[in-house]
């Protein structure tokens, strides 16, 4: 307001003035953002590697080194160094002798209240799922959550499986949740009552990612298990 | 208050005494078919529960005024409805300490925080059981079957939880017809619904007795009956359209009306006189938003129910409702600008 | 550190009975001039991020720091920035100070930062910065104002961790993330829902109002 009842009255040195002030006052204000990007940068990023390591150290049983790889246009495999934005990555687990344990695969899917992120351990030895996280979630806490902290539900991913047929191209039986107490088969998820819509979509997520990488992962095993004998 | 005409005629004037209480006491009337319904079919859980909700009500108030130093105003028969109703749209087992604490809630904070009776934007029960559902949404969600054997005999396990403490779970949970329907697809028949022999919330498995009080309210006219009609009308007609577009997903209108608590709902508490609209064309706006909102939330929504969320949506809409249809004063143009 | 500014705070607010200036402009934020209770500024983090003492305490000092650092530039420049451009110049500056309240927080913890979300970006928004750097800072000397926000800033933490303490011991029977209750406690979700955070803030107004009318009749 005070600026338009004024405007008249200023002159070319006052508009100036107002100039050398709002430019001094960004570049002082750029300094201090880039001054502190720059100092927190390696801890933040050491710090988001971290969170995901532990994920995937949670999902894949007696693993102890870890390898990520990228999945190129034509479905091999490639190894990466670091996160590579845009790509679709795994990350398989080898244990102390080198040998192959696991692969991570992140997945997610629509929840109850928001976008579900999980990330899912995977045994081409067994064509099992070994192990499962939930790495982001804003479901209702007590109810939907859950999905998180329910150690029956969460007991389902510890061998779920998720064998292929005898093409390879396709999953025998895609996982999926059914009602609490019904679970009669090694590819169904036991649900949780009172979190019915939250753990099957669980099952959906599991259901469709299962899916889509299982058989990839399967056909490209020899690239995980070479890549780590190379070393 | 009612949306009653005044009619003036010529002495002398006879008068009938129909005041606030007298109309409330004629609505306990009409809900104590189905409370007893209740108690017969669920057992001394149910009693215990309408007990309880009821005394909470009734003491909450009484110790509101006494505190806010006022006449208490607990001989008008209003908390005892609310007490009631909260009582019949909680499921039988729940534990009797969440049933007191809802129903404080219902008059502290759904009725005597706005002023008391006459001033309530909701209907308090509705606000009392809101409350309860987001803060115990696993214990509110809890079934249990109707008909037991020894329900005369023996209370629910979870009824006498300690207070603070998470109920127990005794194994025995029966889904609801509509949860039923949205999570396994399974439809129950209309004539098991109406007679009330499905789980449900206390009060709202046997629709018939729901309505028979409805019509008793109709008739002494201590009940606009536009409200129920146009709620009913419009979830029918509503899902009847979805029905004929697929028979597979969407369920009967039948199945629709008949389930939960519309009836409940529609028949007792869209119909609050407080919180409703004033005007008759206001009113069945009024109760078509409470349809539309019904379908839409059962059909699309995450939740198996919507009654309550549609007729506490409504109600906050209701004044605007009769600000809309306002009649234009005589003489002034539509858009009257201030000077 | 925290006991030094309590006891200040206690011997502050005798002093400030009488008449301490600078004392005063410490203690006004904490007490008479509370930002939630008093001037009620600031609720969209004051109702959203108050879910648990832990996120509010984070959140309050998160808020007491690009606080005090902008109302400590604000007031040194405060002879150098036309008053044409005032507003543009503070909003710059505190922005600023956001960003790099982000970055360092994301330094700290990524799960802090991920509980806090959205809302350490949204402190450029907090009218209660803009407000004191309008109304206090850009009038007064550095040392003054650097009073002025501790008091805002700390007035402010307090006020969340009000919330925030009730918040999480009702709804998750925890306290800081330590479980104070029994296992079979029954928590009562709503609390840590938003609803629950509107009960919590009407409540503590309430409480605090009637505290004040008595003491005015007293």
């Amino acid at each position: 307001m005070s600026e338009k009842n004024q405007s008249n009255t200023n002159t070319g040195a006052n508009s100036m003035k107002m100039l050398q002030a709002m430019v001094g006052i960004g570049i002082l204000c750029a300094l201090m953002i880039v001054l502190a990007f720059e100092g927190t940068m390696p801890r933040i990023e050491q710090n988001k590697a971290e969170a995901l390591e532990k994920a995937i150290f949670k999902v894949i049983p007696g693993m102890v080194a870890k390898k990520t790889f990228k999945l190129n246009a034509d479905n091999t495999f490639v190894p990466v160094e670091g996160a590579e934005k845009d790509a679709q990555l795994v990350y398989a687990g080898y244990d102390e002798q080198g040998k192959l344990v696991g692969v991570a695969v992140e997945a997610s899917g629509l929840g109850f209240a928001d976008v579900l992120r999980v990330l899912y351990g995977y045994e081409p030895e067994k064509q099992q799922v070994v192990g499962f996280y939930v790495l982001e979630s804003k479901e209702t806490p007590g109810l939907g959550d859950k999905i998180e902290k329910d150690a029956a539900f969460l007991g389902n991913f510890s061998a779920l499986d998720v064998a292929l047929d005898e093409g390879g191209d396709a999953l025998k039986n895609k996982p999926v949740t059914v009602k609490h107490g019904e679970k009669a088969n090694p590819w169904e998820i036991d649900g949780i009552t009172g979190a019915t819509i939250s753990s099957r979509a669980i099952g959906n997520i599991m259901g469709a990612s299962t899916e889509y990488w299982m058989p990839l992962i399967h056909k490209n095993k020899a690239v995980f298990v070479q890549e780590k004998s190379e070393q | 208050m009612l949306n009653r005409t005044l009619n003036i005629s010529t002495s002398p004037h006879i008068v009938k005494g129909l005041g606030t209480d007298s109309i409330m006491q004629n609505v306990v009337w009409a809900l104590t078919p189905v409370a007893l319904f209740a108690v017969y079919s669920f057992g001394l859980s149910a009693l215990l529960l309408l007990v309880t909700t009821t005394a909470a009500c009734v003491l909450t108030e009484h110790y509101l005024c006494v505190v806010s130093k006022k006449k208490s105003t607990i001989s008008d028969w209003s908390a005892v409805i609310t007490g009631l109703l909260l009582g019949l749209t909680l499921p039988p087992n729940f534990p009797l300490w969440m049933a007191f604490a809802g129903g404080a809630i219902a008059i502290a904070l759904g009725k005597y925080i706005f002023g008391g009776l006459g001033y309530n934007v909701f209907n308090p029960a509705l606000v009392g059981r809101a409350v309860l559902q987001a803060a115990f949404p696993v214990a509110i969600t809890t079934w249990h079957p109707a008909f037991l054997a020894n329900r005369f005999t023996s209370v629910s396990v979870s009824t006498f939880t300690i207070p603070f403490m998470e109920p127990a779970v005794d194994g025995m949970s029966g889904a609801t017809p509509l949860a039923a329907f949205k999570f396994d697809h399974i439809t129950a028949s209309a004539s098991e619904l109406a007679m009330g022999l499905t789980s449900g919330s206390t009060g709202e498995t046997c629709a018939l007795l729901i309505v028979l009080g409805g019509l008793y309210l109709i008739a002494r006219k201590m009940m606009n009956w536009r409200i129920p009609v146009a709620v009913l009308g419009a979830v029918f007609v509503l899902s009847g359209i979805l029905y004929l577009i697929d028979k597979e997903v969407y369920p009967s209108p039948v199945f629709m009306l008949f389930s939960g608590g519309l009836m409940l709902g529609a028949v007792f508490m869209a119909t609050d006189m407080v919180a409703s609209p004033i005007t008759p064309l206001g009113v069945v706006i009024y109760g078509a938003i409470i349809g539309l909102l019904v379908v839409v939330i059962r059909v699309w929504g995450g939740l198996p129910e919507g009654v309550m969320y549609a007729i506490l949506l409504a109600n906050a809409l209701s004044p605007h409702i009769d600000n809309l249809i306002r009649p234009r004063v005589y003489g002034t143009t539509k858009r009257m600008k201030r000077t | 550190m925290l006991n030094k500014t309590k006891d200040k705070a206690e011997t502050g607010f005798l002093a400030s009975l009488k008449d301490s200036p600078s004392t005063d402009e410490f203690i006004k934020g904490l007490w008479r001039e509370n930002p939630v209770f008093v001037q009620v500024l600031g609720m969209c983090p004051t109702l959203a991020v108050s879910n648990t003492a832990g996120n509010a305490m984070a959140m309050g000092l998160a808020t007491t720091f690009v606080l005090l650092m902008s109302n400590m530039l604000v007031s040194s420049l405060r002879n150098f920035i036309p008053k044409q451009v005032r507003i543009a110049s503070y909003i710059l500056i505190i922005a600023s100070f956001v960003t790099v309240t982000d970055y360092m927080i994301q330094a700290i913890s990524v799960d802090l930062h991920k509980a806090l979300g959205a809302f350490i970006s949204l402190i450029v928004v907090n009218c209660l910065i803009l407000g004191r750097a309008e109304a206090f800072a850009s009038k007064n000397t550095i040392g003054k104002s650097f009073l002025d926000a501790l008091g805002m800033g700390l007035g402010f933490t307090f006020a969340l961790l009000c919330l925030g303490a009730v918040r999480e011991l009702v709804g998750n029977g925890s306290l800081f993330g330590y479980a104070l209750l029994p296992g079979s406690y029954q928590e009562w979700v709503v609390m840590i829902l938003p609803a629950g955070g509107f009960f919590t803030l009407a409540i503590w107004l309430l409480l605090f109002n009637g505290f004040k009318a008595k003491s005015q009749k007293a």
